[in-house]
């Protein structure tokens, strides 16, 4: 060996990523799993940092600790202390774990305390990171990079641009998701996209590079050993070219339209760049290909596991993460074993017999004021992997996968040609229909490629679907012959596009194709095209092979359905869910369980996680495919969430075993009008609820049960879906305007009721016996999604009696139903009235949460009560005595242009975090900071803005403790009118937006800076987010945002921040784990714990929220590191003590 | 498509309507498909790709030359398989590209076969080592005996001169262009062009020799200043010829390099033993390990390889090897005159980062010279 082996570690500490937002979500569920596979097969003693309760990363650890903590250097740097790692992992948790570490190393913290950064080295990652190192770095390397201008100010922007010349793109250093970035095509769009990217970067420093949008995006992954063997895992291409940010990009893995030149020209860079960096592990390498030569440029680096490696992990069976982690202990790639033969090195680069393609999954219409179209900043918050032996058919499943009411076949035709060049030059998420729809309508591929920039290559694969669709939907009803359906399955077409074609019945087609044995059949992903013998459990299905590679499951093995796509409202818990359910149904005996899953971020994708492994859709087609293969006694549907149980009945009609509680439970729970009876049977209280086909019934119904009403549509025009409707004018209104309203389309009415408070219970029954795992109680009140909801455990404000209610209601639902496995319940409690509005016969959003703050096993116990075994426990478990656990949501407005940052009936978060402490305010505040929120315990100017006396009366409270906590608080008139007029006062007088000339003005002073706290909660419960009276508050929620001012919505939400700021002066906060593998059981000792203190701090306390501070304020980053605010206590705590302690820091 | 076992294959034919016999093999490179196609090291085969799309990029201009006068994107001037088989042939689109792969195919008389589980096929061959094979492509399907009959009357892959094939009928001399570049002889068995160009951009003038000749001490006036020993077709224990010839050069100490065949020639002429390997590496992702703990992904493109039990007194040493079943990978002498590489630094298709050997034997060469 070259160099000496330095010594292994022996204490390592992981970096998570917290809570997922847009550009950093699941895939670090998936790396910090496998890294931690990797530590624990080294025997490493591992502490886990990250506050994302609903990852499998987080589960009780086979050796080692977890924190529930913030992902800041504040919060990381005591556990250092306390746990005496001797090792740090920093690119395991993305863009959140990696400022972490390198503001850990530049404060000297880590040299301080001994700690090695194990992987790439901080000058790597600062190399990659860093703009201008960067560019030098590459062309050391010999690696073209595109000439980048760093420019401090618009002005001089706007000079960098003349000399380069329009179009140019502005990136922003140290973000995520290319957060802040954006393309400027004239010089009015500059001083937009420039002044937004300045306010985003933490070095308040901004690049301008010419804008080569047209140019091809090729990615590699890479990884590296510390003897500088490195290879290529995998390259993948981006449909939608360099103009799309590869985040909101349609990938395909391996690249399609490269020859080998080019393939060997970009690799060879790859590595030159991999190995000038000094990569100890892993690397994503991002290049822009001239479609017209070979002229490419390298545009960035990823020193670290990426959504793309996660990816290519999938992709090619390579387990890039835990590979990566061994190599960081110090291993050799020849060292290595790949995983899939057994036998052959992991020194070896895959080679796919298959096509790979990646579809984002978007939630636009979560965001009404978003902006559709797709660009250098990342949208998407999820993404769905398709697997084929075509192109076409890859991509078509990966369409399906996204939501599986798609097809991706030609739109009916009509709109005009110039309409439909328009939307080509634009691209949304519909591109690929536009792309169809143009074919269509005769736009030649050269003319679509010219439009879109989309690779002629790709244009004519989609014609081929589009030519094939065309020639079916010219057929005679049922006269296809079987070898055009094959054509069209083996483009991916599903029975249902075939049938619609065809004008056929589904069913009869299937029929007829299953019976001519047009079947798909079973392939392996074995990394290496077949060419070793591999016993492995990877499979999908394709109309691409003539034979099974496989055979069925021994009998009694059962099959999991897992989440799909993370979205909005179904996210890594349902992840979680599904691998604690395969892990428990395993240690209940089930000879084999296989999962089938289509989402590439998820940890159950993992092939070596459960017996089998089907990366195939969660379809009703898809499923009774691998029934009609494998023959599973059983299929699970009740955890990976909302997709897989909306299969239950579908699959049971099919006469498929459903195992957990039967699919006529499931309806009756989720058929309101049967749900309705079954409460009235059982005499469980209810809020008053009709369904009404006219307006007039509606009015009298609203009239009778009196207004506010909570209303639900099914058939939506425009805007959200649901809301609260506070009397007679908006009703009508809302009726008439946004809801079509028909005997096929009825509207829901529910009494909405006022003050309530919302309460959450989690259970598992097996039919007899219930064990209620907690109770969570929101701290909004009912009227904000209880996914935006923070959500605190036990409840504090609700009473016993409340508590017993609740336990005996959903007793009394789960015998009546005969519930088997996991299930929630919706409370709402007014005064001691309990009201029940919702029960869901799956494993819940806030299991994981529950799971862990309490330790009951639910899904262990779910996988008995499925397998027919009794429960364990039964009753409400108690909450371990004197712990507080508070969920808080993540929301990532900030990365989608244009939304509106408040809160109502429909879900927008896209991730959450739980804390835990001593107090209800010691853990509100470590999982607000650890969600981004920022706190200002020094005081500072509050802006408060409620509408209607009710709301102002309930904000004198809070205003009064913010006065006395030395914040000065400023408010529009008739705000301020009212809190002077109650004894609050000195107030400031802003005046509003729509009055510009009077000053002053809450424009000029939020733009300015002045504000470090907002609240707004808008004058109307109707929450009309497009009307034009309320575009003042719009802009002002919208520019807190963007300003990264906390800003809040929800009366209840800021009550509770305020708690927390008076908190924050008197008390530091705990740092404790929640539980570790040498803790005695789960009785933690508070005693001494750990602390950080806030109460001094001058900054933000997060990186992610320092990147949106205002100029001239602490830059993070680049500035000297300020105090680290940190107070230490009891650093000699008797687990400390007992600690081995190193030569090195004894001395 | 049937196999001498009896194993059958239907698929949809393009290229050339013909008949053809040939070992059947398969490559599990993603990418490069002309480059594999022209590569002379795959006469007498019918290759197998096991990625599933082909012709995505169409095939460049065959008429055209780089500075050396050698073809560009190709391996040789011609297609050199019997027939390619694969399962999904796409519409082109490249900007380099001058006409699609059936369109090249037919003009060249070689018949390609889409539609195959081409994965299947490798299972079988995987299992059963290479096996001789008869594709048909054309408008009538004959029986199923009628084509093993012409199988088996077709000569066996060891006993065709498949050298005599590729190799060229006289010695060329290629100039680098460089002044006072050193002479070196190039054994051409079916030398791929990368090959040859590996060494003329390192400066070095290349004599490309008939294999069944040897190797002169001079030529034109100009001292023969090293010896390379490319790729080629066949079974390097049937080409005695050419192993005596480098056996005589070696008496001249000359700085040696051999790629692939030239390694199992180099080999033989020590007095190694080689053997005929199940199926071959045949791909791009060939991890090769060095005694420094240094991997390489490489290359490649062999049936056959140096028994290393064999190397035992013949002044050669292993000086590389595959980690996954111990295949010799490389071979040396004890001072590192000798050098050789089954697998294939030059590419062409496939990754180039061992072109370091390139530079190493460049260095003996200018430094004997």
């Amino acid at each position: 060996m070259t160099r000496a082996l330095p010594a292994r570690p022996e204490r390592v500490l992981l970096l998570g990523s917290g809570a997922l937002k847009i550009g950093e979500a699941g895939e670090f569920d998936y790396s910090g799993s496998q890294c931690l596979k990797a530590l624990t097969e080294e025997g490493v003693y591992s502490v886990v940092v990250n506050p994302n309760i609903a990852t499998l990363q987080t589960d009780p650890p086979a050796r080692g600790r977890t924190y529930f903590q913030p992902v800041t250097p504040e919060f990381v740097e005591p556990i250092l202390e306390s746990e005496r790692v001797d090792g740090i992992l920093l690119s395991f948790g993305g863009q959140t774990a990696l400022n972490c570490g390198v503001t850990l190393h530049r404060q000297g913290t880590l040299r301080r305390l001994g700690v090695r950064v194990l992987g790439t080295p901080v000058r790597g990652i600062e190399e990659t990171e860093d703009r201008g190192r960067f560019l030098t770095l590459m062309q050391r390397a010999r690696v073209p990079v595109l000439k980048s201008h760093p420019v401090y100010s618009v002005a001089e922007a706007q000079r960098q641009a003349r000399d380069l010349g329009f179009p140019v793109i502005v990136r922003v250093a140290y973000t995520l998701g290319g957060k802040g970035g954006g393309v400027a095509r004239s010089p009015e769009e500059l001083d937009r996209v420039a002044e937004r990217g300045l306010r985003a970067s933490p070095a308040h420093q901004i690049l301008l590079e010419r804008y080569v949008g047209s140019f091809k995006q090729i990615e590699y992954e890479v990884v590296r050993d510390r003897l500088g063997n490195g290879l290529t895992v995998c390259n993948m291409e981006n449909v939608l070219g360099m103009r799309v940010h590869t985040g909101d990009n349609i990938v395909v893995a391996p690249s399609q339209t490269l020859n080998d030149e080019e393939y060997q020209l970009l690799r060879a860079a790859a590595l030159r760049a991999a190995d000038a960096c000094g990569i100890v592990g892993e690397c994503n390498i991002q290049f822009a290909l001239d479609p017209r030569s070979q002229e490419y440029y390298a545009i960035e680096i990823n020193a670290r596991l990426s959504r793309s490696s996660a990816l290519a992990s999938k992709a090619t069976g390579y387990p890039l993460a835990y590979v990566a982690a061994k190599l960081a202990l110090g291993y050799t790639l020849p060292e290595l074993k790949n995983r899939v033969t057994g036998v052959t090195t992991a020194c070896f680069e895959p080679a796919l017999d298959y096509v790979v393609v990646k579809h984002p999954r978007w939630d636009l219409e979560k965001f009404p004021r978003a902006g559709r179209e797709l660009g250098p900043t990342m949208k998407s918050v999820g993404e769905v992997m398709g697997i084929g032996s075509t192109f076409p058919e890859a991509l078509l499943k990966a369409v399906r996968m996204t939501d599986p009411r798609s097809e991706l076949v030609p739109p009916p035709p009509g709109r005009e040609e110039k309409a439909i060049r328009e939307d080509l030059s634009h691209p949304t998420p519909q591109v690929l229909w536009h792309v169809l729809e143009g074919l269509s309508a005769g736009l030649s591929p050269a003319t679509i490629s010219e439009l879109t920039w989309i690779d002629p290559w790709f244009v004519e694969q989609l014609r081929e679907v589009q030519e094939l669709c065309r020639t079916l939907g010219g057929m005679p009803p049922g006269a296809a012959p079987i070898p055009l359906l094959a054509q069209g399955k083996r483009l991916g077409l599903s029975d249902r596009a075939l049938a619609r074609l065809l004008r056929e019945d589904e069913e009869m087609l299937r029929r007829r194709r299953v019976a001519a044995g047009l079947v798909p059949h079973v392939r392996m992903i074995d990394t290496l095209a077949n060419e070793w013998p591999s016993r492995t459990n990877y499979l999908y299905l394709t109309y691409g092979a003539d034979a099974d590679e496989v055979g069925p499951s021994p009998a009694g093995s059962l099959l999991v359905l897992g989440s799909g796509p993370y979205r909005i409202g179904s996210s890594v818990e349902f992840d979680w869910s599904t691998m604690n359910l395969v892990d428990g149904l395993k240690a209940e005996g089930v000879p084999s369980v296989t999962v089938l899953n289509s989402n590439p971020e998820t940890v159950s994708t993992d092939y070596d996680r459960s017996d089998r492994l089907y990366f195939e859709e969660i379809t009703l087609e898809r499923v009774r495919d691998v029934m009609d293969k494998e023959g599973f006694a059983g299929v699970v549907t009740s955890v990976g969430g909302q997709l897989p149980q909306n299969l239950t009945p579908l699959l049971a009609a099919c006469g498929i075993p459903i195992l957990g509680t039967v699919s006529d439970s499931i309806d009756a729970a989720e058929d309101r009008e049967r749900f309705s009876s079954l409460l009235e049977k059982l005499t469980i209280p209810q809020p008053a609820w009709r369904a009404f086909t006219t307006v007039e019934e509606a009015e009298r119904f609203c009239a009778e049960v009196g207004y506010p009403v909570l209303v639900r549509p099914s058939y939506v025009l425009s805007g959200a879906a649901m809301r609260v409707i506070p009397g007679r004018a908006d009703l009508g209104r809302f009726l008439s305007a946004a809801v079509r309203l028909s005997p096929e389309h009825p509207v829901v009415i529910s009494k909405f009721l006022e003050g309530a408070f919302e309460l959450d219970l989690d259970a598992v029954s097996d039919g007899e016996k219930v064990w209620v795992a907690a109770l969570l109680e929101h701290v909004e009140s009912a009227g904000v999604h209880s996914g935006d909801a923070i959500l605190v455990l036990p409840p504090r404000r609700t009473s016993p009696r409340v508590h017993q209610r609740m336990v005996e209601y959903a007793e009394a639902m789960a015998r009546a139903l005969r519930i088997r496995g996991p299930f929630n319940v919706q409370f709402l409690a007014v005064n001691d009235e309990v009201y029940v509005i919702e029960l869901n016969l799956r494993a819940s959003r806030s299991l994981p949460f529950v799971a862990k703050a309490t330790g009951v096993p639910v899904l262990r116990e779910a996988a008995r009560a499925m397998l027919g075994k009794g429960l364990s426990g039964q009753g409400l478990a108690p909450v371990p005595f004197g712990r507080w656990g508070v969920k808080a949501p993540q929301f990532s407005f900030y990365q989608v242009e244009g939304a509106d940052p408040l809160l109502g009936v429909e879900m927008q978060s896209t991730g959450e975090v739980a804390c835990f402490g001593p107090t209800f305010p010691d853990a509100l505040v470590k999982a607000l900071v650890a969600t981004g929120v920022r706190f200002v315990p020094r005081g500072g100017e509050a802006f408060l803005s409620v509408g209607g006396p009710t709301l102002k009366e309930r904000l004198l409270p809070a205003a009064q403790r913010l006065r006395a906590l030395g914040f000065s608080l400023a408010a529009t008139e008739d705000t301020a009118a009212y809190l002077e007029a109650h004894g609050v006062h000195p107030v400031r007088v802003l005046f509003k937006i729509m009055e510009p000339e009077r000053e002053p003005n809450l424009k000029t002073v939020l733009e300015r800076g002045e504000l470090d706290l907002i609240l707004n909660v808008p004058a109307s419960f109707t929450q009309e987010k497009f009307e034009r009276m309320l575009e003042d508050e719009y802009w002002l929620r919208r520019r807190s945002v963007e300003l990264a001012v906390p800003l809040f919505t929800s009366l209840e939400t800021f009550t509770a921040y305020v708690e927390g700021l008076s908190w924050l002066r008197e008390h530091p906060l705990t740092v404790e784990p929640l539980y570790g593998s040498d803790l005695p059981g789960r009785t933690l000792s508070l005693n001494s714990p750990r602390s950080v203190d806030l109460s001094r701090a001058d900054r933000a306390p997060s990186s992610q929220k320092r990147k949106g501070r205002t100029p001239g304020r602490s830059r993070g980053w680049k500035g000297t590191p300020t105090s680290t605010s940190t107070r230490r206590r009891g650093s000699g705590s008797a687990r400390g003590s007992e600690r081995r302690r190193s030569p090195r820091r004894a001395s | 498509m049937l196999l001498e076992d009896g194993t059958y294959f239907e698929g949809m034919g393009a290229g050339a309507s013909a008949t053809t016999t040939g070992e059947v093999v398969f490559t599990t490179g993603m990418v490069g498909y002309p480059e594999s196609l022209t590569d002379p090291s795959y006469r007498g085969q019918i290759l197998t790709f096991t990625y599933p799309l082909l012709g995505n990029y169409g095939v460049g201009n065959p008429r055209r030359r780089d500075a050396f006068g050698l073809p560009v994107s190709f391996e040789s001037g011609s297609l050199q398989v019997r027939a390619a088989l694969f399962q999904n042939l796409t519409e082109p689109h490249h900007w380099a590209s001058a006409l699609s792969l059936p369109e090249w195919a037919r003009r060249a008389n070689v018949p390609l076969l889409t539609g195959i589980d081409t994965r299947r096929l490798t299972a079988h061959l995987r299992t059963k080592g290479v096996l001789r094979g008869l594709v048909h492509v054309g408008a009538s399907l004959p029986s199923r005996s009628a084509l093993a009959r012409t199988l088996a009357r077709a000569p066996r892959y060891e006993e065709e001169d498949l050298v005599a094939q590729v190799s060229p009928p006289r010695a060329v001399l290629v100039r680098s262009g460089r002044p006072r570049a050193p002479l070196v002889a190039v054994v051409d068995c079916g030398c791929k062009a990368s090959l040859l160009r590996s060494l003329l951009t390192r400066g070095l003038d290349v004599l490309r020799l008939p294999a069944s000749e040897g190797v002169p001490e001079r030529f034109d006036g100009r001292r023969v200043a090293g010896l390379f020993v490319g790729n080629g077709p066949g079974d390097p224990a049937t080409l005695r010829g050419v192993v005596e010839a480098i056996a005589e050069v070696r008496r001249r100490d000359l700085p040696t390099l051999g790629i692939c065949l030239g390694q199992q020639l180099l080999g033989q002429a020590a007095g190694a033993t080689t053997y005929k390997m199940k199926f071959g590496h045949r791909g791009q992702n060939k991890p090769v390990l060095f005694p420094d703990g240094r991997a390489y992904i490489l290359s490649e493109n062999h049936g056959y390889a140096v028994e290393a039990k064999s190397l035992e007194g013949t002044g050669l040493r292993s000086w590389a090897v595959n980690p996954d079943d111990g295949t010799l990978e490389g071979l040396r002498d004890a001072r590192g005159r000798v050098l050789s590489l089954q697998g294939h630094p030059e590419g062409g298709p496939g990754p180039r980062e061992a072109g370091f050997v390139f530079d190493l034997f460049a260095g003996k060469v200018r430094r004997s010279s």
